[in-house]
């Protein structure tokens, strides 16, 4: 039970700062990327500023508090599909200003059409999903 | 400090927090794109933390709602075809590039991996094109 109070409580808030910053409003991430409104700038700095002054301090831990080891990412090359992922997931965040944390967390307010961007979302992972396990 | 400044800079700092809360805890990057892809085919035991970390996500979404209901959207800024190629879009790339906003742009940054700076001058430059670039072009069909 205890081990799941550290992801309940990340997901609260992680969903409590994205509201905070206004990241859950479409308009408002639309406004960023349109260079009309620089605020999420702010968002991304202090975010990264954290990250980046905490995550060395926790990985000089031989493991984390309640689990076996750090699970991270391990590799530093770039190749293609880092390459082409990136630029459809530019794209469609800057269809609609809804990448998938916003796009989750403000399922809640209830507009099927956040559904259905949600729902095909999930179909976009699932389907790549099957391609990379047919091709492997 | 304006509320138009402080608002933004909290709101980063709880995002900060909670991915400190998920790697120092348990080990894990909060990385939403692949927490949720990592449902699709993660086995049995490597299931529930995901689903905890979603619920909490939706629990603070509900709080929003509570607190002020007009930090949610109220209806998306394009019509549904768009809606849905652009969530497809969303879904895919993130998977097929290994991370989404907050696996590659908060936590990747901070791990100062050379993959997540790639992806992250990527998906920005893709974003602000399509934004400034795309929809105007796009007129009447948006």
């Amino acid at each position: 039970m205890i081990h799941m109070l550290a992801p309940v409580v990340s997901g609260l808030l992680f969903a409590l700062g994205l509201g905070l910053a206004g990241m859950t409003r479409p308009t408002q991430v639309l406004a960023f990327l349109e260079f009309r409104d620089p605020a999420l700038m702010l968002t991304m700095g202090a975010a990264v500023a954290v990250t980046g002054l905490g995550f060395p301090l926790l990985l000089r831990r031989s493991r984390p508090l309640l689990g076996p080891r750090f699970l991270l990412p391990t590799r530093s090359d770039l190749d293609r599909p880092l390459i082409v992922g990136a630029v459809l997931f530019g794209v469609g965040w800057g269809l609609v200003g809804l990448c998938p944390g916003p796009a989750l967390t403000g399922l809640v307010a209830g507009d099927p059409r956040q559904w259905l961007f949600v729902a095909a979302m999930l179909a976009g992972m699932f389907i790549h999903q099957r391609l990379e396990r047919s091709a492997s | 400090m304006s509320l138009d400044i402080l608002l933004p800079l909290l709101g980063g700092l709880l995002i900060g927090a909670s991915a400190l809360l998920l790697l120092g805890v348990s080990g894990r990057i909060a990385g939403v794109s692949g927490i949720v892809g990592g449902l699709m085919l993660a086995p049995r035991g490597d299931r529930s933390w995901r689903l905890a970390f979603l619920g909490g996500l939706m629990v603070g979404g509900l709080l929003l709602l509570g607190i002020d209901p007009a930090a949610l959207p109220d209806g998306l800024p394009a019509t549904t075809p768009i809606v849905v190629l652009a969530g497809f879009l969303v879904g895919y790339g993130a998977r097929a590039a290994n991370g989404c906003t907050s696996g590659h742009g908060v936590c990747g940054l901070g791990r100062r991996s050379r993959r997540s700076l790639v992806a992250v001058l990527v998906f920005m430059g893709a974003g602000v094109i399509t934004a400034q670039l795309v929809r105007p072009l796009l007129g009447g069909a948006l």
